[in-house]
């Protein structure tokens, strides 16, 4: 009964640790300037596979809203949207963090950077637009088509536009990728479970909110 | 006179040195905890990043234990 409703949770919390053992006690590929910061792919890059992830979520449950006008449904899509916020800001600042020691500074001008940075802007809107409409199925409608078009934006800010200019990411304007390291065996081993691990973890964070904002609508009417 | 003198103070000096030295490698020798200072102390490090994650965890299992809580609470009260 525990295990078959918390067992996500479970593997979520396995593989967390997992993450930090194998992240930090695996070898990986030895590459000048980067140094023992490529281990940083466990912690920085997967902040932002796990935003995406919920991202799409919150498309989802977008579209679902518009198709079938259920509310849990637009519930759904914003408390994903905002746990993906938190990865989102997490992982501007752990970049922040590996640019300081990497390329130099705490913020370069890279398309890459930028283009994540509008992508937390384009979201803000989304819930500074969800709170100034009053009329909740007006709020969810308009939210919902708001979202599709945020998504959108996202995916041309952070996956299309840097792939089409020069940024400083491994994978763009010349710069050799992840997957091109000889030992990048090793990091994959890490890096896919470390995305579910994190991911679940923002689901779980999900749900909370969910269920409190549930007993916050019950003590309401 | 002179001579001796500086004589004197070279053996001071290595005297001073050897004693230095022994007593450096001594404090080498005695090590405690080794698992914990080995690999440039990076198991200290996972300890660390375990511990946050432990906490991380306990504060989620005992958030939806109380929101449980509540959630039961107020079932209970719209019954009535």
């Amino acid at each position: 009964m525990l295990l078959k409703k918390h067992w996500w949770k479970i593997v979520a919390v396995l593989l967390l640790y997992y993450t930090i053992f194998a992240g930090f006690l695996f070898e990986v590929p030895r590459m000048a300037i980067l140094n023992e910061s490529i281990r940083n792919l466990h912690f920085h890059v997967t902040m932002w596979f796990g935003m995406m992830i919920l991202l799409i979520a919150s498309l989802i449950n977008s579209i679902r809203y518009l198709g079938s006008d259920e509310f849990a449904t637009d519930k759904l899509a914003e408390e994903t949207a905002k746990v993906a916020m938190l990865f989102g800001v997490l992982g501007l600042l752990t970049g922040m963090v590996w640019a300081k020691f990497t390329w130099g500074a705490w913020w370069v001008n890279d398309v890459q950077l930028n283009g994540a940075a509008a992508t937390m802007l384009v979201y803000a809107a989304y819930f500074i637009l969800r709170g100034s409409i009053d009329d909740p199925s007006k709020k969810a409608r308009v939210a919902a088509v708001y979202s599709i078009f945020a998504f959108a934006l996202m995916i041309v800010f952070i996956v299309v536009l840097p792939r089409m200019s020069d940024s400083l990411h491994p994978g763009r304007g010349g710069n050799p990728g992840f997957s091109s390291y000889d030992l990048d065996k090793n990091l994959r081993l890490v890096f896919y479970p470390a995305i579910i691990g994190w991911t679940l973890l923002g689901t779980w964070i999900v749900s909370i909110r969910l269920r409190i904002r549930s007993i916050l609508e019950k003590l309401d009417v | 006179m002179k001579k001796d003198i500086s004589k004197f103070t070279y053996l001071t000096i290595w005297m001073v040195i050897s004693l230095v030295t022994t007593a450096a490698a001594q404090s080498t020798e005695v090590e405690m905890a080794d698992v914990m200072r080995s690999n440039g102390k990076i198991y200290v490090v996972v300890t660390v990043a375990a511990i946050v994650l432990t906490g991380i965890f306990v504060y989620l299992i005992r958030l939806e234990r109380k929101v449980s809580a509540i959630e039961k609470k107020l079932s209970e009260k719209s019954e009535k």
